[in-house]
């Protein structure tokens, strides 16, 4: 164990600490904007800096380890003071546009420009010039409110695995970008969102849930993504009893199956359940023409229908598409009633039902 | 050419670099021929007695860097920082170009040292002639039989300043950005491809043959106690003599500039002497009478750096060259850490605004706030280092910033 006195209060940490979690277990709230528990460590946006006795310069308490006898302050004047100029440089070069930001609430820039009583920057001067049109339905890119700490990147290469965004250029000029600076369609991106969910401030939000409300607008309703059966958690954002979007919960005792990932489907495919032109009762065919009708009705329907054929064709005649849309109870019964009850192996399986 | 001491230099245009045959008619390959005969710790011990601290910048004494190496089943990797992008630094190249031989018998002699079978010469973009020379050399030196079963391979930079930082250095080699790791785990624990790796400047190599054939008390002896040795010079600017010297490292930088530079060019007056690259601080005439070695230029509030030595004169104006450098910052920063990243933009910003004459007291002000945030926070050397020039400047040269402000 190792000893460490932080903000004046011992605390003992095992080997291997790094200082940013020794300095949380001591109670002291340290702003972050690059660090993510779930992603590899980054060490650049040097919000997280504390002074420790006997170094010169800061250290950024995400990426060092704790030594034994570290005296250790998080709140010093020369780290509020780095602190501040951070967050004045960022926002020297951001797009403020908070009145109509989709992230309002939720966005780690205000809530450190409103902690550290930064309201302007000593900084202002050019600005970036990093907007972009990207016409996919799905993620809106506005990099002219990126702060460059570089989660998205990571995400999309640790979590979803896809290796479509990266840093292109350097210095102030330095960007996220696909290859060869392009749509998010035209690179290996799966529209997952992954990169919407771990971003800190408005350069990454869904087009999906644009305008329909913000983070204090909405309730979030924990539930089950109905589109497989992997059971992946959402959370549906809830206004006036209209779902306007999803999220996800990225902690384990509520996301246990994703911790907060999702796919394409899950993230963006919800604008069905408001649809008008969603089923809401089962029909049957006469004439060419459906009418609604009830679920006795329609099952016995089909019932009679699949006994008729099995007795006119044969077991064989039959064949049933069951998805992966369902769980893996609902498919073994599928299969069970091929073949128990019609007698047949015909039993497939389409991810696309 | 009076008062140098020329140990790496010494064959200088006497033999052709090249060929491992000429180097080992005068003496080369000895070193290395020693130290594999010695035990791996005894030959540590050697080097770190010697003193031998680094010559790319930080002065870290090599022999300690080395003994930080775990020596385990796995690969270790002996890296020679030849990005040489400090402005008005070439002392690595003259050296290869002089003695390419002693740079590989160095990195070879490192090799033994740490047991590692393979080195790296990272190059800088702008060198390929000096690539080409030093892939001949290398062949020469493996058909010559001297480097035995230690290989050499040079891989070369696309242009980034940043890449002489030890671990973006590394990181390019491995394909990557040349981004700047942050550290620890130093390069010594997981380097490259994330094993063991001693990564020194080319002329802390050069060095350690001169070292193992003449012992480390005889290295020891020469120049500053505490920062033994020679050191190569590259003189620019406002000099008679703009050209490179190797000089013991208890030579003082004013006779620097007017024994060896001969003065200050056409006869005018000094203002201003930059040690070390870019990022060194500016030097008045009041401390002209330091030695140039490691301590010393510390203690002055300036460093030592590559030993590159840019002198201006009495007409020079220094805001208009702090301008100058800030931009080269803004334009070096990698973008990773966001200190640097904003910090050198806006720093060029203010010194414009300054330098045209349109600052005002409050700019000045704010340009001292940013430079301690980027010395306090940045992530590398190269955001820690660039407002060196900006306070140097204002404090030895204040009267230039009033000037100009309104
Ligand atoms: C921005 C930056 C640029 C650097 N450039 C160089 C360089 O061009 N050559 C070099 O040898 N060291 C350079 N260094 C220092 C290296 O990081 C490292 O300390 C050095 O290669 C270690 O070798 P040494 O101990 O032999 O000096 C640079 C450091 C920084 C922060
Ligand atoms: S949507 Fe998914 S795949 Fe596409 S860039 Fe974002 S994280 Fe990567
Ligand atoms: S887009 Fe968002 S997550 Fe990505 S680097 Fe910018 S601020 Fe960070
Ligand atoms: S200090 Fe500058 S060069 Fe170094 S990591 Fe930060 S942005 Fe990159």
């Amino acid at each position: 164990m190792l000893k460490l006195t932080i903000n004046g209060q011992e605390i003992e940490v095992p080997k291997g600490t790094m200082l940013l979690s020794a300095c949380q277990q001591a109670g002291a709230d340290i702003p972050t904007f690059c660090y993510d528990p779930d992603l590899k460590l980054a060490g650049s946006c040097r919000m997280c800096v504390v002074e420790v006795e006997g170094r010169r310069n800061l250290l950024a308490s995400c990426v060092t380890p704790c030594e034994n006898n570290m005296v250790v302050s998080t709140e010093s004047d020369r780290t509020t003071e780095a602190r501040k100029v951070i967050l004045e440089l960022l926002l020297a070069r951001h797009k403020v546009e908070c009145m109509t930001c989709e992230k309002v609430g939720m966005c780690k820039l205000q809530d450190y420009c409103y902690r550290y009583g930064v309201k302007d920057s000593r900084f202002a001067g050019e600005k970036g010039h990093f907007a972009m049109e990207d016409p996919n339905p799905f993620i809106e890119r506005d990099y002219d409110k990126c702060i460059m700490c570089t989660r998205c990147v990571r995400a999309c290469e640790e979590i979803t695995g896809a290796q479509a965004i990266n840093v292109k250029e350097r210095g102030h000029h330095a960007k996220i970008s696909t290859i060869f600076d392009g749509k998010l369609a035209d690179s290996t991106c799966v529209f997952c969102g992954q990169c919407i969910m771990v971003c800190p401030v408005g350069a990454l939000t869904s087009k999906v849930s644009m305008g329909k409300g913000r983070s204090m607008e909405y309730d979030r309703v924990l539930t089950t993504c109905t589109y497989c059966g992997t059971g992946c958690t959402l959370e549906l954002n809830v206004k006036d009893d209209q779902v306007v979007g999803v999220t996800s919960n990225r902690d384990a005792t509520y996301s246990p199956v994703n911790k907060g990932a999702l796919c394409v489907k899950g993230r963006f495919g919800w604008d069905f359940i408001h649809s008008p032109e969603r089923l809401t009762t089962p029909l049957i065919k006469e004439n060419g023409q459906f009418r609604p009708a009830s679920w006795e009705e329609a099952m016995d329907f089909a019932a009679n229908k699949l006994k008729a054929i099995k007795e006119k064709d044969g077991p064989d005649s039959i064949a049933m598409f069951s998805s992966a849309r369902v769980t893996n109870e609902e498919n073994y019964l599928a299969q069970k009633m091929m073949r128990a009850a019609i007698g047949t192996n015909n039993v497939d399986h389409c991810a696309r039902l | 050419m009076a008062e140098e001491q020329r140990v790496i230099l010494e064959y200088a245009d006497k033999i052709d670099p090249k060929k491992a045959d000429d180097y080992i008619k005068v003496g080369g390959y000895k070193g290395l021929e020693k130290a594999r005969s010695m035990d791996r710790k005894a030959l540590i011990d050697e080097v770190k007695k010697s003193g031998l601290r680094g010559r790319g910048g930080a002065g870290f004494n090599a022999g300690m860097k080395w003994s930080f190496v775990p020596i385990k089943d796995e690969d270790r990797y002996v890296v020679c920082n030849f990005d040489e992008g400090e402005p008005g630094t070439y002392k690595d190249r003259i050296i290869c170009e002089k003695n390419a031989q002693a740079l590989l018998e160095g990195m070879a002699i490192c090799g033994a040292a740490i047991a590692s079978k393979q080195g790296y010469i990272y190059c800088r973009g702008e060198y390929p002639f000096v690539v080409k020379m030093l892939r001949e050399a290398i062949k020469s030196a493996k058909d010559s039989g001297a480097l035995g079963d230690f290989d050499i391979e040079v891989r070369m930079g696309a242009g980034a300043y940043v890449c002489g930082e030890e671990t973006a250095l590394i990181e390019s080699i491995e394909g990557h950005r040349g981004e700047p790791r942050f550290k620890p785990p130093f390069p010594g624990v997981a380097g490259l491809w994330a094993q063991p790796t001693v990564v020194n400047n080319v002329e802390t190599f050069a060095c350690l043959p001169y070292i193992m054939t003449n012992g480390a008390d005889w290295f020891a002896g020469i120049g500053a106690a505490k920062y033994p040795g020679t050191k190569v010079l590259t003189l620019t600017g406002d000099v008679e003599n703009a050209t490179y010297f190797e000089v013991p490292t208890n030579y003082m930088l004013r006779d620097v500039v007017y024994k060896l530079g001969g003065g200050v060019k056409g006869g005018k007056k000094f203002k201003a002497v930059q040690v070390g690259g870019t990022s060194g601080a500016f030097i008045p005439e009041q401390n002209l009478d330091t030695q140039i070695d490691f301590d010393s230029m510390s203690a002055i509030g300036a460093a030592l750096g590559s030993g590159a030595v840019f002198v201006m004169d009495e007409t020079r104006d220094i805001v208009d060259i702090v301008t100058r450098i800030s931009k080269f910052f803004e334009h070096e920063s990698c973008g990773k850490c966001n200190p640097c990243r904003e910090g050198t933009w806006r720093c060029r910003e203010i010194m414009e605004k300054i330098n045209a004459g349109k600052a005002s007291q409050k700019d000045i002000d704010n340009l001292m706030l940013l430079s301690r945030v980027m010395k306090n926070a940045a992530l590398c050397g190269l955001g820690q280092a660039a407002p060196i020039p900006i306070d140097s400047t204002l404090e030895h040269f204040g009267y230039e910033y009033s000037r100009k402000i309104v």
